[in-house]
């Protein structure tokens, strides 16, 4: 099929299928929802992969991380090779299941791909899956590029089946979101695989089990870091006393300032857990300085430390630890150059524009879409709530949006699903107050349930707004339990929301729409005279998944006054030489804006 | 060849695209490409770019600052915003029509643009300012601007990449239904820099 030209997320695809995988789950989270999204297109696309074999493949959407980790530890029990793809949060959520299953093992090759995002660029933590790897005792590999990513992960479905363990495969957002030329093989067969065998000794887990396989595990670590001495991925080149560690996108950017540089020498360390020790002692052969260069956590820099101290070596690591690079935030090429000259004393030859003094440039926040209904639902709660006092718990999603002025309606967001109980929390600190949780639909089914079975068991009082867009918004528009379709492609039942509600017990559900402005608020007010648990659906479709014609206008009796603005904060919504005007390219013609203008300024073709 | 070309512009403005026919002519000129382009939450209407870097000289995913050849800035802050990565003589082609954010129509700044592309003059030898609404106006839609601010480079001669490999690529990735309104505004821009070139 020849070279493809791919993101990072399809080169883990793609070098999973070339591994025979069975099969594969996981849940959205940018950096890392492209990967399933690749499987389902090269699998069933192109590749007709598992087409007429006696082993199939299957993928799915799961319902969260931790579904997605069990549902593939089940497949792995009975020999199949299996992937799960999440973000790094994502792992917090799969962590029950897989610190178990670290103990357990596995018979098939399992993958699992955490994708950390550095920075954050569009997380809420900057946790390091490689301290996760040695939390959890699992091996860790970590590509420096999308055509490694590709070859490494086939290797690390092989480690894992060599002994019997979940692994852990680590890119970071460079490495997801970075397109490369992949080789597309052809003729890809799922793995041929026993079946599950029965042996409750080794599947059911209890302390003696766990006892005796923390002991096992222990053992056979350093002989895992014995062998990732010899592993491909990790490399050294060039000579000289002073010694540069790194790992993932940061190799890439030290090679952008080494280039092929013989007189530097660059060890990489594809496989941080477990640390490859007799690799790291011959890197460090003669080596008087060495700096680490990576993101995150100083987790080389620590291993070398012990490294240096267990051996009694004459050798100063550097590092995040000395001062050497940043605890906080992602590297970049610029960055890491700066660090690199500095550690070899080398002058900054950089030639690039003096930008001191640049004017001031906009900002750029982002927002809600033209259009979007989230910003409708936000404002019926905002125009509902008027003179009452009221909190409003945020989730998860493009709905966080909604902090942005002029909206200004999220006062929390922690974690997915946390709205939701934490609207419970604030409720018993001021049983006056109204207290509102906002959760989105893929969210809701991810970890909505469960907290709204603890407001009705524990007597809360407070207002849900399911805003029902029918999709995954924000990671790319992901089908979900209430959309209808799954990844096999198959048309499926819809988990009606509503119905959901009502059999665990809340009293009162209003399903509106929230582009008609009257009726949602009318429905948020009734919602606040009743008491318990009360829940409204906002359902109204992503403007990116249902495009429509229709356009907004600003006609002749427009006064000025700006109320549209002010209020909705609609990006398609502009002043030009002082004139409000509607953006024709961005206006959905969802129509809020004219509900808001108070002289009928604003409408469609129909209204002219 | 090494090559390394920044796009940057607003979510929406069609960056993506307009890289991926770049990086696709690239690859079937014979040539090794990367590129990385920022999306997910900073996508909404926030600055984006997208950054291709032709040659198997490119480690980094991003273009380090002092070495873009060429900035394709579809929105004039944003070529500021992003200038440092130019290389010394390199050239930046901007689009004169600024997008205005809400954060700057709640406040009213006045940004308009006109700031911007001074400050740039005063920092680019070779500076091209095309102007998206005059040759949206002749296409009767903003939808195709990011295919004629490349034809606009391709015809200035700063992509390393002749017309036919990239009008090859229109054929291959645009659907056919606005294939032809995309040759339309390849010509309509790279006649723009050919005029550039010839200066």
């Amino acid at each position: 099929m020849g070279k493809e030209y791919v993101m990072g997320n399809a080169a883990i695809a793609l070098g999973a299928l070339a591994a025979g995988v069975n099969v594969a789950t996981g849940y959205p989270g940018t950096p890392s929802s492209e990967i399933i999204e690749a499987l389902e297109k090269y699998a069933f696309g192109k590749l007709r992969y598992g087409k007429g074999e006696s082993k199939s493949f299957h993928l799915e959407w799961s319902v969260n991380e931790k579904a997605a980790l069990e549902v593939a530890a089940g497949a792995a029990y009975a020999g199949a090779r299996t992937l799960v793809t999440m973000k790094q949060v994502g792992l917090n959520v799969a962590s029950d299941p897989l610190m178990s299953l670290a103990y357990v093992g596995v018979k098939g090759g399992m993958v699992v791909v955490v994708a950390d995002d550095p920075g954050p660029i569009s997380s809420q933590t900057e946790q390091d899956t490689r301290i996760f790897a040695y939390y959890s005792r699992l091996p860790v590999f970590d590509p420096s590029s999308p055509e490694e990513a590709y070859v490494m992960i086939q290797d690390a479905f092989d480690y894992s089946e060599k002994y019997n363990t979940p692994v852990l495969f680590r890119p970071t957002t460079r490495i997801c979101h970075a397109y490369a030329p992949i080789a597309v093989e052809e003729d890809l067969k799922p793995k041929e695989y026993e079946g599950f065998v029965k042996d409750s000794k080794r599947w059911v887990i209890f302390p003696k089990l766990s006892f005796m396989n923390h002991e096992m595990i222990e053992k056979r670590n350093p002989l895992i870091g014995e062998d990732f001495s010899s592993y491909s991925g990790n490399t050294v080149t060039g000579e000289g006393k002073k010694a540069i560690f790194t790992s993932g996108i940061s190799y890439a950017y030290v090679r952008e300032y080494t280039k092929d540089r013989e007189d530097v020498r660059v060890c990489r360390i594809a496989t941080p857990y477990p640390f490859p020790e007799t690799f790291a002692l011959k890197c460090l052969k003669g080596v008087e300085e060495a700096l680490c260069v990576e993101e995150l956590s100083p987790f080389l820099e620590s291993e070398l430390q012990r490294l240096a101290g267990v051996h009694h070596l004459k050798v100063r690591i550097l590092g995040k630890m000395t001062g050497n690079g940043r605890l906080a935030g992602e590297n970049t090429a610029d960055g890491t150059a700066s660090l690199v000259q500095e550690f070899l004393g080398e002058e900054n030859s950089k030639e690039n524009v003096d930008s001191r003094d640049m004017p001031r440039l906009p900002v750029r926040p982002p927002v809600l879409c033209a259009g979007c209904p989230h910003r409708a639902s936000f404002y019926a709660v905002k125009k509902a709530c008027a003179g009452r006092k009221a909190y409003f718990c945020g989730d998860i999603g493009c709905y966080t949006l909604g902090n942005a002025m002029p909206l200004d309606m999220a006062d929390t967001c922690l974690c997915m699903g946390a709205g939701i109980t934490m609207a419970q929390g604030l409720h018993w600190t001021d049983e006056e107050a109204v207290s509102f949780a906002f959760v989105g639909d893929s969210t809701f089914f991810a970890s909505g349930l469960t907290g709204v079975a603890n407001a009705i068991y524990n007597e809360a009082d407070i207002i849900l707004c399911v805003l029902d867009n029918s999709t995954t918004a924000m990671t790319g528009h992901q089908p979900h339990p209430g959309t209808g379709r799954n990844m096999m492609g198959h048309i499926v039942e819809k988990i009606d929301i509503a119905k959901v509600l009502e059999g665990l017990g809340v009293q009162r559900i209003m399903t509106v729409n929230p582009l008609d402005l009257n009726e949602a608020v009318a429905a948020v007010q009734e919602c606040m005279t009743l008491p318990g648990v009360k829940a409204m659906i906002f359902k109204s479709p992503c403007i990116a998944v249902s495009k429509t014609e229709s356009r907004m206008r600003i006609f002749e009796q427009c006064i000025g006054c700006k109320k549209c603005i002010r209020e909705i904060g609609c990006p398609a919504i502009i002043v030009r030489e002082d004139r409000v005007t509607i953006d024709e390219g961005m206006c959905t013609g969802c129509g809020l804006c004219a509900q808001v203008c108070p002289v009928g300024a604003i409408g469609g073709d129909a209204d002219e | 060849m090494n090559r390394d070309i920044l796009l940057c512009g607003v979510g929406g403005q069609g960056t993506v695209l307009a890289s991926k026919l770049i990086a696709a002519a690239a690859m079937s000129s014979g040539y090794t490409v990367h590129s990385a382009e920022t999306i997910g939450m900073a996508q909404r209407g926030g600055s984006v770019t997208s950054h291709v870097r032709i040659g198997d000289r490119a480690y980094s995913p991003l273009i380090p600052e002092g070495n873009a050849d060429v900035i394709l800035a579809f929105e004039p802050a944003e070529a500021v915003r992003n200038l440092t990565l130019l290389k010394k003589n390199g050239v930046v082609i901007v689009n004169r029509v600024p997008v205005k954010p809400v954060t700057e129509s709640l406040q009213d700044t006045g940004y308009d643009g006109s700031r911007m592309i001074e400050y740039l003059q005063s920092k680019c030898a070779g500076l091209v300012v095309v102007d998206a609404e005059k040759i949206c106006g002749e296409l009767g839609s903003s939808r195709y601007f990011n295919v004629a601010i490349l034809g606009v480079a391709v015809g200035r001669g700063q992509i390393g990449l002749s017309a036919e490999a990239v009008l090859r690529e229109i054929e291959a990735k645009v659907p056919e239904k606005y294939r032809q309104m995309n040759q339309k505004a390849f010509y309509l821009g790279k006649r723009i820099g050919d005029t550039y070139a010839a200066q």
